[in-house]
């Protein structure tokens, strides 16, 4: 067998600012993954449409925007929607705490402020979708 | 097996699994594809190829696009190189390809080339398989994009499609052998920048050379075709000459020949990875890690040691 960990990275929503979303999807593929990058202004369907296809086992979205009580609800839907509640979804980006809370709530699994080291995503992705 | 069974059945979650299977091999992968096998050999595989830069995301987009505005089903394969150190792999194929985005009669999967050298993943073949089986009427396949030597997709293609761009070198680099010899059909990308035109005209004159036999109507002469990929410019003309070379190749009789030198390169694989595993089952580590002392110390060469081994094998 030769499984290895499939992440897919995408920004939601108009913001244009990638950088991070470039950042971490390197250092996920620098940690031995295949990360496969979307890339800007993706629907949350765009997003289900893209995890199903390249059947991932976690998605990495980066918002800046702020609209993220808006798009975050809406991916973990749409995945329930689409049978794929099993795909671990973690936030990076510029989001409150109480917000942080909210969105743990409904099933996120990490959330990431600015500042957060890369060592810290990947090792805690490693840890959530290995379990070890 | 039921994956295969809910992916022939139309079940995009179902056939992306059954990919996955296949992508990672193992026994049930095996077993998927014995199952998927009398389903496949309906769709035309299209190959992609061309040097980094050339456009040939954008391109399978909007040929994509083109496809499905004739009511045609499409199944989309990225190659993208995995890292010689880590493993690891950034998939961006699908960065191009946002407007194909909705479609159910559109497929599209990344796939790293995990170590393979020739341009597509050593699963690459099967994962081809698997969507033809599911009845995507035209399966487009983008290689890595490393440059010179991507030739395996000539053996998993129909067609090929060979992307340049003006401005990558000079026409000597058109005059080397590799990329040229496979093409089907020849295509100038970013055809809006300076240079298309003389780029045009290397190439027409080294596939003129080529097909010295022209007057031989059994020969296939690959056209050249200049495109802007962005706004589609070409991309019809790209798409008949696709649609030529399937009736030159069905009339000639040549995609039996195809099909069978397919088939055989394929097994001829397969038995090559069988009896290796076979022979190092049989051997055991260890003798083979004392042969590769041997032959570090220069007490004896790879072909000798070689030899012995398999000899005590017959023995034995």
């Amino acid at each position: 067998m030769d499984k290895r960990l499939r992440i897919l990275i995408a920004k939601p929503g108009l913001d244009g600012h990638d950088r991070g979303a470039k950042v971490i999807a390197r250092a996920l593929r620098d940690a031995g993954m295949e990360v496969i990058y979307a890339g800007l202004r993706q629907t949350p369907e765009m997003i289900v449409e893209a995890a199903l296809q390249e059947d991932v086992d976690g998605i990495g979205l980066s918002i800046l925007s702020g609209a993220h009580m808006t798009l975050v609800p809406r991916v973990l839907s749409g995945l329930r929607n689409a049978g794929l509640e099993h795909v671990k979804v973690f936030v990076g980006g510029i989001i409150p705490e109480e917000d942080a809370d909210t969105l743990k709530q409904l099933g996120v699994v990490g959330v990431f402020g600015p500042g957060t080291s890369t060592e810290t995503v990947t090792a805690f992705v490693r840890t959530q979708l290995t379990g070890s | 097996m039921e994956l295969v069974t809910a992916a022939l059945q139309g079940q995009r979650h179902a056939l992306a699994r059954l990919l996955s299977l296949i992508e990672n091999d193992g026994r049930e992968a095996r077993t998927a594809l014995s199952a998927l096998y009398p389903h496949t050999g309906h769709a035309h595989i299209v190959g992609v190829t061309g040097a980094p830069g050339t456009g040939k995301s954008t391109l399978v987009n909007a040929l994509a696009k083109e496809i499905r505005a004739q009511g045609k089903t499409v199944g989309i394969v990225a190659v993208d190189p995995s890292s010689p150190f880590t493993g690891g792999a950034l998939l961006g194929d699908r960065i191009r390809m946002s407007d194909l985005a909705g479609d159910p009669g559109i497929f599209i999967r990344s796939m790293a080339s995990r170590g393979s050298l020739g341009g597509l993943a050593r699963a690459t073949a099967d994962v081809i398989k698997a969507l033809d089986a599911a009845g995507f009427e035209i399966v487009l396949v983008e290689t890595v994009g490393a440059g010179q030597s991507e030739v395996e997709i000539a053996r998993t293609a129909h067609t090929t499609l060979v992307v340049e761009a003006p401005g990558l070198g000079d026409d000597v680099q058109a005059l080397k052998a590799g990329l040229m010899e496979i093409a089907d059909v020849l295509l100038v990308n970013k055809a809006d920048r300076p240079g298309a035109a003389k780029t045009a005209r290397a190439l027409e004159a080294v596939i003129h050379q080529h097909t010295a036999r022209r007057r031989d109507p059994h020969v296939w002469q690959p056209p050249i075709i200049q495109t802007i990929a962005l706004d589609g410019t070409g991309i019809p003309e790209v798409l008949n000459a696709i649609y030529q070379h399937r009736e030159h190749l069905l009339s000639t009789g040549m995609w039996e020949v195809q099909e069978r030198a397919r088939v055989e390169s394929e097994l001829l694989t397969v038995l090559r990875q069988e009896l290796l595993a076979r022979l190092q089952a049989q051997v055991g580590e260890e003798r083979i890690r004392a042969w590769v002392g041997r032959i570090a110390q220069r007490q004896v060469d790879v072909y000798t040691a070689a030899q012995a081994l398999l000899d005590k094998e017959s023995e034995g």
